[in-house]
């Protein structure tokens, strides 16, 4: 017994310096898939430029679905609120600056972030669920009406953003907005993971395990999950701003239930409740889609849901959960 | 007035097919607790089944709609052996992705069928006519879709209320171990009761084809809506199923007419309104 104790004592210690190290191992895995990816895929920049738009959506969903259970099929209103924030102000207020136009992409997301976590948050199980449902229609039919600015069905277009920096102008290649997408990932991806470990993070994973306990503790529940609503907007805010850059348009999909619900699926397969999962499952869906639904948009249906079932049966932890797990059971023996 | 007249004749109709439909998710998600994304997905098999029997085998609508029926409760019985009865107590999120994950296997396996074009199902002479009702005429098949909506509701509501089947369903919807302890043998009750819900979800299909037509993609687009009206209704309950339905049929109509330039705008304003006064659902059990 006090072997075992003196045992958990000494890991919690050595725990800090084990996940600092863990920390610089993910960048730079992060810096190296990138790297592959850019050599890989030379002709191909725009689509890995949208993956990592896309993972930013999918990483703001971790923070309220994995991090503090909140489940929402409508997460997609936060990403198309930054999307078209940093879009109508680059096309109808000069604002062209790529950076100032994430700054409006994130300010953007933030403020649906706040509006529909007040709208979700209201309900529990079945009824928060429909909730983030209808929140993303509003949202959709909401721009689509409002179409002098949103461009409607047609979608914004006459966004053209300014050199990054001065220096780097937007070439055809999207080498540009690509090395931007990255970059931004990287810098999220740091804050994230200091965000996680914080004391808020904590309360915040503290709420997905037992709410009422927490609420007793003294915090209030409802206030810690709208904070992180507002952080969630501001990171999918990044994801949005960052797609109206790199694509010079946003369409009326961005605000959909079906990129919801595709980059709730994306989250799943790489595993709830962790940063990296988040990211994993988002490039493996995404680069998937790209192979298969090229050749046919039915076979890519019936393969991605067989592909759904066996992992909510089977490996219900996502592919990086499970493959934490087998290394982590292989190291044991 | 005449305009109001109609609007409130399509309401009527779209209200009662989004009942018939949505009856049957109502059940599953107040018995076991399953937020069941693929039920749409089974109406949509209804349709394309009932298209199939009618147009290519031509034995017309009613046997059609009938060997419809069956087809889909027999195709739908192995999937909930084996894929549902394993998430029947799983959390909210497991639930919703396994069943999308049948929905998008359904949608494809369908179009890999029958092919990626919209399905109709000829109606019999009696229905395909209007009907006039003394004041004014309407669309024999509304008539039929409304009057389909009451069949079902005074059904359902003499099956759980009346008889031995339903006093077990309702036991089973109040405490399932405890019934089960009484010698009720709650995994026959379920797999009934989901047969009786993927059955009325066919026939919803089929009978509201004229108004929400079979394609592709039926599934993944009314899935929202489907689920919406046991939300909004209160799952498990009949008299709340009814009531969203109409309510809901009618603010989408009345929208649709009216401002057809807001789309479904206050058609989800309508739902965030009511889903926030009523978490439960307007007729649910807390």
């Amino acid at each position: 017994m006090a072997m075992s104790e003196s045992a958990t004592a000494a890991r919690t210690r050595a725990r800090p310096r084990f996940a600092a190290r863990a920390d610089w191992i993910g960048i730079a895995a992060i810096l190296a898939a990138a790297a592959i990816g850019y050599f890989l895929f030379p002709n191909n920049l725009a689509l890995l430029t949208r993956i990592v738009s896309v993972a930013m959506l999918v990483l703001s969903i971790d923070l309220v679905t994995g991090f503090c259970g909140v489940a929402t099929l409508g997460h997609a209103a936060l990403f198309g609120a930054g999307a078209y924030a940093a879009g109508i102000g680059a096309a109808h207020f000069g604002v062209s600056d790529p950076i100032a136009m994430i700054a409006v992409g994130i300010a953007g997301g933030a403020v649906a972030g706040l509006v529909s976590g007040f709208v979700v948050l209201r309900g529990h199980g079945l009824a928060q669920l429909v909730l983030s449902i209808a929140v993303v229609h509003l949202f959709h039919e909401a721009a689509n009406k409002a179409s002098t600015w949103t461009g409607g069905s047609d979608g914004l277009t006459g966004i053209s953003p300014g050199p990054l920096l001065g220096l780097f102008e937007f070439d055809l290649w999207g080498r540009t907005g690509y090395t931007l997408g990255v970059v931004l990932l990287v810098v999220v991806f740091i804050l994230l993971q200091r965000l996680s470990r914080s004391p808020f993070g904590m309360l915040c994973r503290g709420i997905r395990q037992d709410p009422v306990r927490v609420a007793a503790m003294g915090a209030s529940v409802n206030g810690a999950l709208l904070r992180m609503y507002v952080i969630s907007g501001a990171v999918a805010g990044v994801g949005g701003g960052l797609n109206a850059i790199a694509t010079q348009v946003v369409g009326l999909d961005s605000l959909s239930f079906t990129l919801s619900a595709e980059a709730l699926v994306m989250l799943v397969l790489g595993g709830t409740g962790s940063l990296y999962g988040a990211l994993v499952g988002a490039v493996a869906f995404m680069l998937f889609e790209d192979f298969v639904s090229a050749a046919n948009p039915f076979h890519w249906l019936i393969i991605m849901g067989a592909l759904l079932i066996v992992v909510v049966l089977f490996a219900p932890r996502g592919i990086f959960g499970t493959a934490v797990r087998m290394v982590e059971a292989w190291r044991r023996r | 007035m005449q305009s109001l007249l109609s609007i409130a004749v399509d309401a009527l109709a779209y209200g009662m097919v989004l009942f018939v439909i949505s009856i049957g998710l109502s059940l599953t998600m107040g018995l076991m607790r399953v937020v069941n994304l693929a039920h749409g997905a089974f109406a949509m098999v209804g349709g394309y089944l009932a298209s199939y029997a009618a147009r290519e085998l031509g034995l017309g609508y009613a046997l059609g709609l009938v060997l419809a029926v069956a087809g889909t409760v027999v195709i739908a019985a192995p999937i909930e052996r084996l894929l549902y009865r394993r998430i029947y107590n799983a959390p909210e999120l497991t639930q919703v992705l396994m069943t999308i994950g049948i929905t998008f296997c359904i949608i494809g396996i369908t179009n890999y069928l029958f092919g990626p074009t919209l399905k109709t199902i000829p109606l019999p002479p009696v229905l395909s006519g209007p009907v006039d009702l003394g004041f004014r005429s309407i669309a024999a098949h509304k008539l039929f879709a409304i009057l389909c909506g009451g069949a079902v509701a005074a059904a359902l509501w003499y099956l759980i209320e009346r008889t031995a089947f339903g006093v077990k369903l309702r036991a089973s919807v109040d405490s399932a171990q405890m019934a089960a302890a009484l010698g009720v043998r709650t995994r026959t009750v379920y797999a009934a009761s989901f047969a009786i819900a993927v059955g009325l979800a066919a026939f919803g299909g089929i009978v509201g084809a004229e108004l929400l037509p079979i394609e592709p993609y039926y599934a993944l687009r009314y899935m929202v809506t489907f689920l919406v009206v046991v939300s909004v209704g209160g799952p498990g309950s009949i008299g709340g199923a009814l009531l969203a339905a109409l309510v809901l049929g009618a603010v989408d109509t009345a929208g649709r007419y009216l401002v057809p330039e807001y789309g479904e705008f206050f058609f989800y304003l309508a739902v965030i309104a009511i889903v926030c006064s009523f978490p439960h659902g307007l007729l649910g059990k807390a």
